[in-house]
């Protein structure tokens, strides 16, 4: 990839993306009107959906968790040089460890389970990055293409267990027995009913706060640790890190353990949060939804969420509108979803660089630019 | 012959050419004209502005006002295209060819006329032979381009440009990767361009090659033409003192070496590189304290090879490497390990790997010493003290902006290198490796870093200097080593080494006193 050009931190970090996120709201709206439906009335209705009640608030930030999960997961390896496409098998993996602990210890005092749970998805979730990261490490093979085959497996293996193992025995559906109710994560309208705040009853549970523990931890890990250091030289430049006695492949490994450990804890949220079985295809492609958010949360931990919120509403907001709208059903709702990740994520460059050259005119840009780079607009 | 030039309107004239790059005043109000059928020198430190001058004129770079004249008609050149058709040829300081084409491919690329090639290759191949009998300028145009040397290649370049039709050519630093001998070559080369009626135009920051070879030489400076002379009425003292606005040392100023004990010393050391082709074959050699040991070579034959062995950043094939007693080699030290040890390193490339270039000052500063105690509290990185750091290195290298906060790469090469500098010899290394310390530097930067590097010298420590500037070595070396294919082919005493010696042992003739 050639160096992106140089904005000012609150205008990358702030403006590019709203920018970003406004031409794909104007795009919705323009395929809303198409379909005959009124533009304003949607973005309304999406926008008190998402955050017009107590309820609605609770379901957007419970999805939000989610993609903090798996954002957090895909940026931490992008910091290491890495794509992991795959958060989305490493999420149903390290569901599996979760569930397993409620479905085994479910008897014991949720204050054992908890610890347990976290430890076992994130394992789960880490042994299933940990393969494409040794392949990549020790064998070249690439980890996009790796990880993307580690989702196909992880399907194929979870079907099967689904189907053939830790289905409940005399039903139909493939899925589990449900977990012991001292294995259900306390929802936060429990939490926060105790210390005596009235919240509606949502899905929304104490997932969302270990995520945004998760989201502090990776902070510091990355840029407050010489271990973070050594990743993020290796990313950005693995010879200077050879350079500097760090060695990429052992990088290269210990970020993805990291990576697949977070993209593992998807299950605490979604599995002992709310579903409290192991089902199949629970992820739901919170995995892809990750890459997209880490790519608008500029891989940062306080972008990371506020993208994961984004989505969050996308995902509440669209589903109330498809309920609400008549012409607009489930599947225009995943077209907007899109747009936002096409326009912020795949397309983030299109309005750099008349942006960068705006910003040009007015502030100092780095002397580099001056050296010969060849292109022209280098 | 002098009045018939003047007769003509200039091969190019540039009116009040102006470019910003947001607050970067790059180019300033430039106006100079090139003589039709001369070789025109324009020097400059870098960072003068040259090469967005040379881009604006290739096409690379929209001026921002101004004018280009060729033979005395406005041109718009908007790109390599314009400028190509406008007869204007560029050789740039890294060869744009393809090195698995032949050299006829090459030349021919862009230009195969017509969508079958056969046909544009045969009359190709019978305009080159009549361009290589003209110019004097022999290339086998059936060799692939890879197994050429340099120089040829080079060459290959030049031909190319003539190919399309040029007669003015730009060449940006030509002789970075030449020897003396094979540049004295390329300047023979140009004089008959010269005299067949081509305009050249040399850009470079080697006075050297100003004086030997140009008609007229455009001084720049900050953006500026600061002076344009006829060369003959100017000198090398002259030209440094107005590219740098002051009088410079253009001599390193230097007491005799008091070489003390062996620190490190290299046996029998061999480096294959990933193919297996070996690139350094048996060197053997020892630094001592004390001494400045310079590594003269052409780009290219094993000098990058060998420090990155002794860096640990290579594993070596065979060979031994000693310091303190204790064989790097076979104990199989990383460059963590080594720094440990008191090995220090400057890389050839900064850029590359001696910088992050995403990464603050501050970061940098702290790269292959992040580990150390004094960075860490609590298990986590003692952000106060990184800072401090970098503060303390920024004042006692002069380092400017003294920012620690600000991107690497907003620095100028010059001040990225004193960090780089101020990073290694901050820890007080016994052994302090260097390769191509004052590439893409200015001379005020050049001056600073010679100093430091003969101050550590008379602090007791030993240096390897690596360089491909023989000015270099010979300022600063007590001790020279020439390599060549993988060799060290000579040893000379500073006392006895004269630039043709070395020329002549980097180009393969062996050297007295070794086998």
């Amino acid at each position: 990839m050639s160096p992106p050009a140089k904005l000012p931190r609150w205008a990358e970090l702030g403006l590019l993306p709203a920018i970003n996120l406004i031409a794909a709201l104007l795009l919705s709206g323009a395929i809303i009107r198409l379909i005959g439906e009124s533009p304003w009335a949607a973005l309304k209705l999406m926008a008190d959906g998402a955050f017009g009640s107590q309820e609605s608030i609770g379901y957007t930030f419970y999805y939000a968790t989610n993609f903090i999960f798996t954002g957090l997961a895909v940026a931490v390896a992008y910091h290491a040089g890495l794509f992991n496409i795959g958060a989305e098998g490493q999420a149903y993996i390290g569901g599996l460890g979760t569930g397993l602990v409620c479905l085994w210890l479910g008897a014991w005092p949720f204050w054992a389970v908890l610890p347990l749970a976290i430890l076992a998805g994130a394992l789960f979730g880490a042994a299933w990055a940990f393969i494409p990261a040794w392949l990549q490490a020790r064998r070249g093979s690439h980890i996009v293409i790796t990880t993307i085959m580690f989702n196909f497996i992880a399907s194929a293996l979870m079907t099967w267990l689904l189907v053939n193992v830790l289905i409940r025995p005399g039903q139909q559906s493939p899925e589990t027995r449900e977990f012991a109710p001292n294995a259900f994560m306390p929802g936060l309208h429990t939490l926060l009913g105790k210390i005596g705040i009235p919240f509606t009853s949502t899905p929304l549970n104490l997932a969302f706060l270990l995520a945004l523990a998760a989201a502090a931890l990776v902070w510091v890990l990355l840029w407050r640790t010489r271990w973070g250091y050594a990743l993020r030289v290796a990313g950005r430049n693995p010879a200077a890190a050879v350079y500097a006695g760090i060695r990429p492949p052992r990088v290269t490994l210990g970020a993805m353990l990291l990576s697949g450990a977070l993209a593992g804890s998807l299950g605490l949220n979604e599995l002992m949060g709310s579903q409290h079985r192991i089902l199949l295809d629970f992820p739901g492609g919170a995995g892809f939804v990750g890459i997209a958010v880490a790519l608008m949360g500029r891989n940062q931990p306080v972008g990371i969420f506020l993208a994961a919120v984004l989505f969050g509403a996308l995902v509440q907001g669209g589903s109330q509108l498809s309920f609400d709208m008549p012409h607009v059903n489930r599947d225009m709702v995943v077209v907007i979803q899109g747009l936002v990740i096409l326009l912020c994520g795949a397309m983030e460059n299109v309005f750099r660089g008349p942006l960068s050259r705006l910003f040009a005119g007015k502030t100092r840009s780095p002397k580099s630019e001056i050296r010969n780079d060849g292109g022209p607009d280098a | 012959m002098v009045e018939e030039i003047n007769s003509l309107p200039p091969a190019l004239e540039l009116r009040g050419i102006d470019k910003r790059f947001g607050a970067v005043h790059a180019n300033r109000d430039l106006s100079f004209a090139v003589a039709a059928g001369t070789v025109h020198g324009v020097i400059g430190e870098n960072g003068a502005g040259k090469s967005t001058l040379m881009n604006i004129i290739y096409g690379f770079h929209r001026a921002d006002a101004g004018e280009i004249r060729v033979h005395g008609k406005p041109v718009e050149i908007h790109s390599p295209q314009d400028a190509i058709a406008a007869g204007i040829g560029m050789v740039h300081q890294h060869f744009m060819l393809v090195e698995n084409f032949t050299v006829l491919e090459n030349i021919v690329l862009g230009v195969e006329g017509g969508p079958r090639l056969a046909g544009g290759l045969a009359s190709a191949r019978a305009g080159l032979e009549q361009l290589a009998r003209d110019y004097g300028l022999d290339v086998p145009l059936d060799t692939v381009v890879s197994e050429l040397p340099v120089g040829l290649q080079q060459r290959v370049e030049i031909l190319k440009a003539l190919h399309r039709g040029a007669d003015l050519l730009i060449l940006d630093e030509p002789t970075a990767v030449l020897t003396p001998q094979e540049a004295d070559q390329l300047f023979k080369m140009l004089g008959r361009l010269r005299a067949q009626g081509k305009t050249v135009i040399l850009v470079t920051h080697k006075l050297r090659e100003i004086m030997a070879v140009t008609d007229r030489v455009t001084v720049m400076r900050q953006g500026a033409v600061v002076a344009e002379v006829a060369t003959r009425a100017t000198s090398s003292r002259d030209l440094a003192e107005k590219m740098v606005g002051r009088a410079v040392l253009l001599q390193v100023e230097k007491g005799p070496a008091q070489p003390g004990a062996t620190l490190l010393t290299v046996r029998d050391l061999e480096v294959t590189d990933r193919l297996g082709v070996p690139r350094v074959k048996g060197v053997s050699f020892t630094l001592r304290a004390g001494e400045i040991v310079g590594l003269a070579g052409v780009a290219g034959n094993g000098q990058s090879e060998l420090l990155e062995a002794l860096a640990g950043i290579r594993a070596p094939s065979r060979g031994e490497i000693v310091l303190g007693g204790r064989d790097l080699v076979r104990e199989g030290l990383d460059p963590r390990a080594r720094r440990h040890l008191g090995l220090a390193h400057v890389p050839e490339d900064r850029l590359r790997m001696g910088v992050v270039t995403g990464f603050s000052a501050q970061d940098n500063a702290i790269l292959g010493y992040h580990d150390l105690p004094a960075y860490q509290r609590g298990g986590l990185l003692n952000r106060a003290a990184i800072l401090g750091g970098c503060e303390r290195k920024m004042a006692a290298y002069d380092v400017r902006p003294p920012n620690p906060h600000l991107r690497i790469a907003a620095f100028s090469g010059g001040n990225q290198q004193k960090l780089v500098l101020a990073r290694e010899i901050d820890s007080d290394p016994r052994v302090l490796l260097v390769g191509q310390p004052t590439r893409g530097v200015d001379i005020g930067a050049i001056e600073f870093i010679h100093q430091k590097l003969v101050a550590l010298r008379d602090a007791g420590k030993a240096l390897l200097l690596v360089s491909v500037e023989l000015d270099e070595i010979l300022g600063l070396a007590d001790r020279i080593l020439v390599m060549n294919a993988g060799e060290i082919v000579g040893e000379l005493a500073r006392a006895e080494a004269t630039e043709e010696k070395i020329g002549l042992m980097m180009a393969g003739v062996k050297g007295e006193g070794r086998a």
